[in-house]
C-alpha cells in the first residue's frame, strides 16, 4: 500500500496531472491568502502584547494561548454559520467559496501567529527594554524593531501558521464545501480519495502535501543558518 | 512557459477566491447525499450538464441529513438525497418546492469472506439482520441521520430489534460517511448496510463481499428537490430548475442509465 | 563639533529609596551635583551605584524620595536629553550602521553627526557592514558609545563601561568621554578602577549600603578620604 502510495505520487508529479496541479494550486493561494492576513494582523498585536503593560493583558495572553487549542472544525461550524445564508453574513454569498475557506483559516492560524510571536518579542523586550527606554524609543518604532530584529525567529511561528492552514481539513471542508474545481484543496481531495476508499491516492496525496512543507521548513531552515552565522537570531 | 513574478502570485492570491466568486454567478449549488458523489455519478454527468446547459453544477456532499439542514439554511440551490419522508417534510414545511423521483439503486450488506453470521446468498434482509444480531457479529452503523442510516434503522425497525443497546459492544456507530464507515468496517471485520453505487466505487474493499441484496426492503429512491424561493430568497430559481429539468428530461435520464462502473450499471432512472 | 546644551545641573537626590524583598538597596541617598565635568560614582559592589545610575535614568519606576534636573522632576524631555551606556552593550540584530541608524532615525540629533562620522570617532570605520553582535567586547562598547554620543545627550550615564575590556578600548573610551565633557555634557561614570578615576574624575561620589558615604572632589578624595568606607576601599580591603 505505502509503495503503491509512493509510486501513485511520483506518477502524479510526472504527469504533471492536470486535477492535482488545480488542487495544489488552490490549496497554496488559499493558506498563502490566510498566512499573509494572518501576519498583518497576528504579529503587531502578538508584539504589543509582548511590550504593553495593561489591566487584563495576563488575561488577554492567556485567552490567546487557549485559542491555539482551537478544533478546525469548530472554526468551520463558526465560519459556515456565520456565511450561510441565513446568517448574519449570509447576503455577501461567500459560503463554499475559496474565500470562505480563507476567512475559516485566517480564524485559526491567526491566533497561532499571534501567540507564537508575543514570546518570540517577550523574550527579546526582556533584552532591550532598558536601552529602548534609554534611547526614548517612540512606541511605533519599538514595535517595528522587534518585529524586524525577531524576524528570523518569527518565521517560525509564521511557519507554524501556515502549516497549521495547508493541513487543516475539518474547517475547508465545512465552508468550502470540497466542490471540484472550486473548492477543492489537497486535503479535502484525500478525505475524499479516502472516503472512496481509494487509499493509495489519498496517501499519494499526503506525500506530496508533506514534499511541500519539506521545502519550505528547508528553505527556512537554510535561512536561519545564516542568520545564526551573523548573531542575528 | 511564464515566469513567475512575486507580483504576479500576489495577484492570483487576491484575484482568484474574488474571481471564483463571481464565477458562481453562472452556478448553483447542490446539497447532496455522498453516494451520488462517491460512486462518480456526478464526475460522469456534470461536464455533460456543462456542455448541453452552460451550468456549473457544485456539489457539497454530505450525509442527507446535513444536506437538508443546509438547504433548510437557503445553503443551496437544488436539494438531491435520498430519504424519501424526510424530503417530503422538507417541502410540506415550505422549504422546497416540489420532490421529483430521479433514480434509484438498491442497498446491499456487506462483510467479510469469513461471514461469521452466516448469512452470505440470503434474500431475506430481516431474516439477515436477525441472524447478525443474534451471533453478536460487529456491525458497522453510519450512525450520522444520513439516509443510509435512516434507511438501516427502519430495516432493524422491520426485524423488531433494536441495536442501539448494543451500541459500542457489536453495534458499531461510526457517526461517518459511508466511504469513512466502509474503510471502518473492512478494518474491524463488520457487516455493514451500503448503497450498491457506493460500495461498487470503492477502491478499499479487502475481502469483503455483498452478503445480502435483492429484497424488495432494500430498495433505495433517490429524489431531487429545488429549494424554495419564498424561504430563501437568495436561491437561483431559474438555474435550479434548469438543472432539475434537465435531470428528469428524457436526455437526463438516459445518462444517468448510461453511467456504469466496471460494466454494471449503478442508477436506474425513474422520473415520471 | 557644535556646542551642546548646557548640562542640566544641579543633579540632586533627596531621600532616595528603594527596598525590594524586605532589603533597602537605596537608603535614603542624598546627593547635590552642581559642578560640571567627570563625577565618578565609586563604592563597593551592591552599594547601589547602578541602581543610583538606572534611577536618574528613569529606569526604575517606583523609587521613592526625589530626583531632581536644574530643578525639575525627570520627565520625557529631560529623559531625552540623556543617555547611557550599560556595561553590557545592547546592540540590535544588525550591522553595525544599521545600529546607529535606527537611532538617527527617530531623533533631531545634530547635522554632524553621520553614520560615518560616529564610526569615524569610535575607530570602527572599517566595520561598518558587519553585524553588530559579532564584534568584539571593546568593539561593542565603542559602538554602544557611539550611539549614545548619537543622542547629542547633556547628561551621560556610564555604568563600568570598560570593566573587563582591552586597553585600546578603553583609551579610546576615555577620550571620547573627555571630549564629550569638554563640550559640556555632563558624565556621571561608574568605575572599579582606581587609575581610571584619577585620570578621570572630577569629583567622586562615594556610595556604601545604598547611602552616599562622601562627596569630594578627586583632588581630596585620593589623597586623604573622609569615611571610613572610603580609606578602606582605597586601601584595597573588602568593604562589606
Amino acid at each position: 500500500m505505502i509503495t503503491d502510495a509512493f509510486v501513485e505520487a511520483g506518477r502524479l508529479l510526472i504527469r504533471f496531472d492536470a486535477e492535482l496541479m488545480e488542487i495544489l494550486a488552490l490549496s497554496m493561494q488559499v493558506s498563502s491568502l490566510a498566512l499573509l492576513i494572518s501576519v498583518v494582523i497576528g504579529l503587531p498585536v502578538g508584539a504589543l502584547l509582548a511590550i504593553s503593560r495593561f489591566p487584563g493583558r495576563r488575561i488577554a495572553i492567556t485567552v490567546l494561548n487557549a485559542l491555539l487549542g482551537l478544533p478546525p472544525v469548530v472554526v468551520g461550524l463558526l465560519v459556515y454559520l456565520m456565511l450561510s445564508r441565513s446568517g448574519p453574513l449570509g447576503v455577501l454569498g461567500l459560503l463554499y467559496t475559496p474565500t470562505a475557506m480563507v476567512i475559516a483559516q485566517v480564524v485559526l492560524i491567526t491566533p497561532i501567529i499571534g501567540a507564537l510571536s508575543c514570546q518570540v518579542i517577550e523574550d527579546l523586550h526582556h533584552e532591550y527594554d532598558a536601552q529602548f527606554q534609554s534611547l526614548s524609543v517612540p512606541r511605533t518604532t519599538a514595535v517595528l524593531a522587534y518585529l524586524w530584529d525577531a524576524r528570523y525567529s518569527l518565521i517560525t511561528a509564521v511557519l507554524a501558521g501556515f502549516g497549521r492552514a495547508i493541513s487543516e481539513v475539518g474547517a475547508v471542508i465545512i465552508v468550502g464545501g470540497n466542490i471540484d474545481h472550486l473548492t477543492r484543496v489537497m486535503t479535502t481531495a484525500i478525505a475524499l480519495e479516502t472516503s472512496k476508499g481509494e487509499l493509495a491516492i489519498a496517501l499519494a496525496l499526503g506525500i506530496i502535501l508533506l514534499s511541500i512543507a519539506l521545502i519550505v521548513n528547508a528553505v527556512v531552515m537554510i535561512l536561519k543558518t545564516q542568520a545564526k552565522r551573523m548573531a542575528y537570531v | 512557459m511564464h515566469t513567475l513574478s512575486i507580483r504576479k502570485i500576489l495577484l492570483s492570491l487576491v484575484v482568484l477566491p474574488l474571481a471564483a466568486n463571481l464565477a458562481m454567478a453562472e452556478s448553483i449549488i447542490v446539497q447532496s447525499t455522498t453516494s451520488t458523489k462517491n460512486s462518480g455519478l456526478y464526475d460522469y454527468i456534470l461536464p455533460i450538464v456543462q456542455k448541453e446547459t452552460g451550468l456549473t453544477v457544485n456539489v457539497v456532499a454530505v450525509g442527507t441529513g446535513q444536506a437538508i439542514k443546509n438547504a433548510e439554511r437557503c445553503d443551496g440551490d437544488v436539494l438531491l438525497v435520498h430519504a424519501k419522508a424526510s424530503e417530503e417534510k422538507f417541502v410540506k414545511d415550505g422549504f422546497g418546492i416540489e420532490r421529483f423521483d430521479l433514480m434509484y439503486n438498491d442497498f446491499v450488506i456487506v462483510g467479510p469472506s469469513s461471514d461469521p453470521a452466516k448469512v452470505n446468498g440470503m434474500k431475506d434482509v430481516t431474516g439477515a439482520l436477525t441472524k447478525i444480531a443474534n451471533s453478536k457479529a460487529l456491525f458497522a452503523s453510519r450512525g450520522d441521520d444520513s439516509g443510509t442510516h435512516k434507511a438501516e434503522l427502519r430495516l432493524w425497525k422491520g426485524a423488531n430489534i433494536d441495536p442501539t443497546g448494543a451500541s459500542g459492544q457489536w453495534y458499531r456507530e461510526t457517526g461517518s460517511g459511508m466511504g469513512a464507515t466502509l474503510n471502518t468496517s473492512v478494518g474491524m471485520g463488520a457487516y455493514v448496510l451500503s448503497d450498491r453505487a457506493s460500495w461498487a466505487n470503492f477502491g478499499n474493499k479487502g475481502d469483503f463481499k455483498i452478503h445480502v441484496e435483492g429484497d424488495s426492503a432494500l430498495f433505495n429512491q433517490y429524489g431531487v428537490i429545488r429549494v424554495n424561493p419564498a424561504k430563501c430568497p437568495s436561491t437561483k430559481v431559474q438555474a435550479g430548475q434548469k438543472f432539475v429539468d434537465w435531470l428528469i428530461s428524457e436526455r437526463g435520464q438516459n445518462t444517468i442509465a448510461s453511467y456504469r462502473v466496471n460494466g454494471d450499471q449503478l442508477f436506474y432512472p425513474n422520473a415520471n | 563639533m557644535s556646542k551642546t546644551q548646557p548640562p542640566l545641573l544641579p543633579i540632586s537626590t533627596h531621600g532616595l529609596s528603594l527596598t525590594v524583598q524586605g532589603r533597602a538597596l537605596l537608603d535614603n541617598l542624598n546627593c547635590h551635583l552642581s559642578g560640571s565635568g567627570i563625577t565618578l560614582i565609586m563604592g563597593p559592589n551592591g552599594a547601589g551605584k547602578s541602581l543610583l545610575l538606572r534611577c536618574l535614568h528613569g529606569l526604575i519606576e517606583t523609587p521613592a524620595g526625589m530626583v531632581r534636573f536644574a530643578g525639575e522632576p525627570l520627565n520625557a524631555e529631560i529623559r531625552y536629553d540623556q543617555a547611557m551606556v550599560f556595561q553590557h552593550p545592547v546592540l540590535l540584530r544588525r550591522s553595525v550602521e544599521a545600529n546607529l541608524r535606527f537611532v538617527l532615525g527617530y531623533r533631531n540629533t545634530n547635522p554632524n553627526h553621520t553614520v560615518d562620522a560616529l564610526l569615524a570617532r569610535v575607530g570602527l570605520s572599517e566595520k561598518t557592514k558587519q553585524p553588530a553582535r559579532l564584534l568584539s567586547g571593546g568593539e561593542q562598547q565603542r559602538l554602544a558609545l557611539a550611539r549614545a554620543l548619537a543622542c547629542t545627550p547633556r547628561i551621560l550615564f556610564l555604568d563600568e563601561p570598560t570593566a573587563s575590556l582591552d586597553p585600546a578600548s578603553v583609551f579610546l573610551i576615555e577620550k571620547l568621554v573627555c571630549e564629550a565633557r569638554d563640550q559640556g555634557t555632563k558624565v556621571l561614570f561608574i568605575s572599579h578602577d582606581i587609575g581610571q578615576a584619577k585620570r578621570l574624575a572630577e569629583d567622586v561620589l562615594f556610595i556604601h549600603r545604598g547611602r552616599v558615604a562622601e562627596h569630594t572632589p578627586a583632588s581630596t578624595f585620593f589623597t586623604s578620604p573622609e569615611s571610613e568606607a572610603a580609606k578602606a576601599y582605597l586601601s584595597g580591603d573588602i568593604v562589606l
